[in-house]
């Protein structure tokens, strides 16, 4: 596992304290997992998605992801009904460990709350919160 | 012994069944047909599993060859924390093996078995003699399979007592099992952490229990190897607000003649006869997971229940309170008898296993702790916990400890295990290891503490003479490929 | 004694290493009032020769063949059992070890079960199986549960042509978790009457067993119209005699979602109804919802074949209270028996010997109402039939009995209505000289 100074933190993306990240693309929000959580898990086996059309609450668990030996809960950034999955991840679940901000991307949701994401922490918050 | 007891040698490549084989061999003595061919609706007829067809020397060469690429409890010691992987008696293979024993059909009408019959009858018997409770059965098929009967008989219980509970306390160094099986009945488990000593405290559990919880399940030894020194507070303050105590007895190797379960406050207890009673571990079972219970929750075991009227063995369902059945027929009877004949060849001496199962633990405490990271340093029970913190430096990890610990011809011990000791090392070498095996295995231990500092790439590169080097289990993870 | 190696020279010095004085030292933090207040109650220890003899008596207390002739199945079956499969079961490696946590070193192991489990998907017809269930009765109980996962349906339909004892043990799990269970009754010509699925909604899963608890093969192709079609549930298919599908075919080729039941029948002794074998399959698509372990295909680090436990988040040690189940340990060598089995029989001699066996009973019957004796159910059936024999026939069976032939199971102890009426069963262990006598003294 690699030291904190050694991960990626975007700074256009913002960031919740359980490690997922939120980024405004079009009229929806992408939602992922930060490179500190994708470096603790290991080598990613599989990521288990809602359902297209599931509407979730900020805080509520949304789904799992594996690796050989562990499974963490995935919990949503905001609240709001799941618009895509994407796809790749059924078959390359590496795409996470790869590119966690970018290939990796786990789903796009329509947020119902915009106040919600603009009060997640910014990369610097997070990282202070790594820190701590 | 001043050589490693691991070495190199010759083992052989075999193929899976369907690469080898041709049409038409038989490995089966088919009997001869006495009777006409019945005609066959062809509607409902098939073509049969597509199996490679051997013969016996084909079969026989097979699973030679297979076994050879193991290391079992008769190859060498097997220090598996949790598990106790002590000897597995020949003589109670030849019991076991027995036409009387292995040829009869269950549903013989009492009068016609009542050797087998009360052979279920008298281990019930042993069993609740050395845990100290009353009533026992022999049903349950594994460990966890005894932890649903006890989860079940809480359900039942509170039911009966008119109240539904809906948790279920479970210590954080708890096996998996036991939230998984809470889980079964539909109980919430509540986590309750350990003090800094590594056991419960009373006052946490009392602060935790509540009148919608049905009890708790504690481990006795824990898995850390520790006696849980305030079993009866805690089991009161789970008394007093109407809850029950539930233990998982798997470390039970180490109390054997010394402790009382019933004293300790517990009112149901699994044991693990593929672990204590020493019948084999099988590559992973059979085993038997049989629960002894206070008088008072008797009424609540599985049927059908062996009894004795006058001199003879019947079955019994006359228990309207029971839990039901947990398996199809009275468990795993082969089992059962394994550990009856084992109960039976050591008598009233069993305290002396338990002493000896703790002695060695002990022993082996002593001799690595300078240089292996100790966690716990006070008395331990069966088993013993290291950590890899003091290799850290040196960025070896306990898996390349495990892994390089191979080479030197000893299955590792349990690692990462329990979860709330980072980096755990679970040592157990129960009774059946000599002073000279363990001195070999302390040996080579403080051998690759030494190759962890001065040549660490050896031991992340480990093993180095088994049959394969460390397998690409995320591949398997992710491109599951489980079946020929 | 002879498994503790410890003399007391040794002894002294390893208390010496520990600093303890005696071995009750290592006690002494043990509180007083967990202690045992007598010593152990128990006989002295016997020799092997003592603890022989023992159990040489109690053994022969047992009815068993050839002595006794003994028609009863009914979940536990008289096979023949090569002595090849007895003696490498013996193989220290392969039954004093463990679980294959450590994969380099318990490549015999994995391997063994990978085949066992490739094996099973063979023989059920379906694309993956696990590493074994405790029985069939367990797993059919699993079955049951993880539908309710897939679906998310709470009610399940049991058919009363199940074994009896199967179906308790399904009560049994299910009781705490409030799903229900729908049972479905069995016709005049002994299969399970559809029918009453019709309207039935929100079911997880409807379950039957073929060959059934009466050994009557079940209309599985109706089956799957009404279950997937109908009532959109899962299609779960129990057994207690794997053998027939050397014969019949198999649930997957007929549509089943799930497919378990008891391997026994594969080269596993009856020994007095356990340890037995539960045999579990299901279709890809629902591998991550099934419970038990799995052994899987990888590559080492020289690019070397191999095999590991794997997809093992699905397990209690990882997933603890969302687990798929809580097994642990489950059957492994009773898998490695029955895989060995396969392997010996191959799928010709499985073919022939599944043959042979539906023949045997085949002639039974036969011969059975020839005699007069009523055959009360019509569907074609393996290895196993039930007869009804004339009022009164409870005198007649243990007549039969005192001349020491059992004459199969009689039924009113499961099925009230079903007085008079035996489960009878034969297998290629029975010569037809037995069956004559057998047809002879019930036509009497």
């Amino acid at each position: 596992m690699k030291e904190i100074d050694e991960l990626k933190f975007p700074e256009n993306v913002r960031y919740t304290e359980d490690h997922e990240w939120a980024v405004a693309d079009g009229e929806f929000l992408k939602i992922g997992i930060s490179d500190y959580a994708q470096d603790q898990l290991g080598d990613i086996v599989y990521v288990e998605l809602p359902g297209a059309g599931s509407v979730l609450d900020q805080g509520e668990e949304f789904g799992t992801v594996e690796s050989v030996k562990a499974v963490s809960e995935l919990f949503m950034p905001v609240s709001g009904e799941v618009m895509e999955l994407n796809p790749a991840l059924e078959d390359s679940p590496e795409l996470v460990n790869d590119d966690p901000y970018g290939a990796g991307w786990m789903m796009k949701v329509k947020a119902s709350d915009s106040g919600q994401f603009d009060r997640l922490m910014d990369s610097q918050a997070y990282l202070a919160v790594l820190k701590g | 012994m001043t050589s490693s007891t691991g070495t190199t040698g010759l083992i052989f490549n075999e193929p899976l069944l369907w690469e080898m084989g041709a049409k038409g061999r038989m490995g089966f003595s088919m009997p001869p047909r006495d009777v006409p061919k019945a005609p066959v609706d062809n509607q409902l007829a098939g073509d049969g599993p597509d199996f490679a067809d051997l013969c016996e020397p084909d079969i026989v060469r097979h699973y030679t060859r297979l076994s050879q690429w193991n290391i079992g409890v008769d190859s060498s010691m097997y220090p598996l924390g949790s598990c106790t992987m002590k000897y597995n008696p020949k003589t109670n293979e030849r019991q076991a093996a027995l036409p009387g024993i292995a040829t009869a059909h269950p549903f013989l009408p009492s009068d016609h078995c009542q050797g087998v019959l009360g052979l279920i009858y008298k281990l019930e018997q042993m069993l609740a003699e050395v845990t100290g409770l009353d009533a026992v059965t022999l049903q349950p098929a594994a460990g966890s399979q005894g932890e649903l009967t006890g989860m079940l008989i809480f359900y039942a219980y509170h039911v009966s007592q008119g109240k539904r509970r809906t948790k279920v306390l479970i210590p954080d160094t708890a096996h998996g099992t036991n939230p998984a099986s809470a889980a079964l009945c539909g109980f919430r488990s509540v986590p309750v952490p350990s003090n800094d000593q590594g056991v419960l405290d009373a006052k946490i559990v009392s602060q935790l229990m509540d009148d919608e919880t049905a009890g708790i399940m504690v481990t006795n030894p824990n898995t850390l190897g520790l006696f849980e020194d305030n079993i009866k507070a805690v089991a009161e303050a789970v008394h007093a607000k109407g809850g029950l105590v539930y233990c998982d007895g798997a470390n039970f190797n180490a109390v054997m003649g010394v402790v009382d379960v019933a004293r300790c406050g517990v009112d149901i207890l699994h044991l693990n006869l593929h672990k204590t009673f020493s019948t084999p571990h099988g590559g992973g079972g059979p085993g038997a997971g049989p629960v002894c219970v206070t008088r008072d929750l008797a009424p609540f075991l599985p049927v059908p229940r062996a009894v004795k009227e006058n001199t003879r063995y019947e079955w019994s369902e006359n228990f309207p309170q029971s839990v039901g059945k947990l398996h199809a027929f009275y468990g795993n009877f082969g089992i059962l008898v394994r550990a009856y004949s084992y109960i039976l060849s050591l008598g009233n001496h069993l305290q002396q296993v338990s002493q000896y199962a703790v002695l060695n633990a002990n022993y082996i405490k002593e001799g690595l702790k300078d240089i292996f990271h100790l966690p716990y340093d006070r008395p331990c029970m069966h088993e013993c916990i290291f950590t890899d913190k003091l290799q850290q430096p040196y960025k070896i990890t306990t898996l390349d400890i495990a892994k390089r610990l191979m080479d030197y011809g000893f299955h590792p011990p349990t690692i990462y295990f329990p979860l709330v000791v980072s980096g755990a090392i679970m040592i157990e070498p129960t009774e059946s290891e000599s002073k000279d095996t363990i001195d070999g295995f302390i040996a080579a231990m403080r051998q690759i503490a030494k190759e962890a500092a001065a040549t660490p790439e050896l031991l992340r590169l480990a093993p180095h003479f088994a049959k394969l080097k460390r397998l690409d289990e995320t591949r398997a993870a992710r491109k599951p490929c489980l079946c020929g | 004694m002879r498994y503790l190696p410890h003399t007391p020279e040794e002894v002294e010095a390893m208390l010496s290493t520990v600093g303890a004085g005696a071995i009750e030292d290592l006690f002494a933090h043990i509180p007083n009032a967990c202690r045992r207040t007598k010593p152990l109650a128990l006989a002295e220890p016997l020799s092997e020769w003592e603890l022989d003899r023992h159990m040489d008596g109690l053994s022969g207390t047992t009815a068993i063949q050839p002595e006794y002739m003994i028609f009863m199945g009914a979940g536990s079956y008289d096979h023949h059992i090569p002595e090849a499969i007895k003696q490498l079961l013996r193989r220290g490696e392969i039954f004093t070890a463990y679980t294959p946590y450590q994969p380099e070193v318990s490549q015999g192991t994995l391997q063994i079960i990978y085949e066992y489990q490739t094996l099973v998907t063979r023989l059920l017809g379906l694309g993956v199986a696990n590493a074994s269930m405790y029985d069939g009765a367990s797993a059919l109980a699993e079955a049951l549960l993880m539908a309710v996962r897939v679906t998310r349906k709470k009610r399940v339909a049991v058919s009363r042509a199940i074994h009896p004892l199967y179906r308790r043990v399904v009560q049994t799990y299910l009781a705490p978790t409030g799903f229900e269970i729908v049972e479905l009754p069995f016709g005049p010509d002994g299969r399970t009457d559809l029918k009453s699925l019709q309207g039935a909604d929100e079911l997880a899963a409807v379950a039957l067993q073929s060959p059934n608890f009466f050994g009557c093969i079940e209309d599985l192709k109706a089956m799957d119209q009404a279950v997937h079609t109908d009532a959109k549930a899962l299609m779960v298919v129990a057994f207690t005699e794997p053998l027939a599908y050397g014969l019949f075919k198999s649930p997957g080729a007929l549509g089943a979602d799930i497919a378990c039941g008891e391997g026994q029948s594969l080269g596993l002794p009856r020994s007095f109804g356990g340890p037995g074998l539960g045999l579990f399959a299901c279709r890809n698509q629902h591998v991550r919802s099934m419970p038990g372990r799995l052994v899987g295909q990888t590559v080492d680090g020289d690019g070397q074949r191999g095999f590991v436990l794997t997809l093992s988040t699905r397990e209690q040690h990882i997933r603890r209270e969302k687990a798929t189940s809580n097994i642990c340990t489950n059957q492994g060598l009773c898998a490695t028996a029955a895989a060995m089995y396969m392997a010996t029989l191959g799928g010709t001699g499985f073919r022939e010997l599944a043959r042979l066996n539906y023949d045997k009973a085949g002639y039974l019957k036969n011969e059975l109402q020839k005699g007069g004796v009523q055959l009360p159910f019509a569907a074609p059936t393996f290895n196993e039939f039930v007869i009804r024999l004339d009022e009164g026939s409870k005198r007649t069976y243990r007549q039969l009995m005192a001349k020491k032939i059992i004459a199969g199971l009689p039924l009113d102890k499961f099925y009230s209505e079903l007085e008079d009426h035996y489960l009878i069963c034969v297998t290629e262990t029975s010569p037809k000289a037995d069956m004559d006598i057998l047809v002879k003294e019930v036509t009497a």
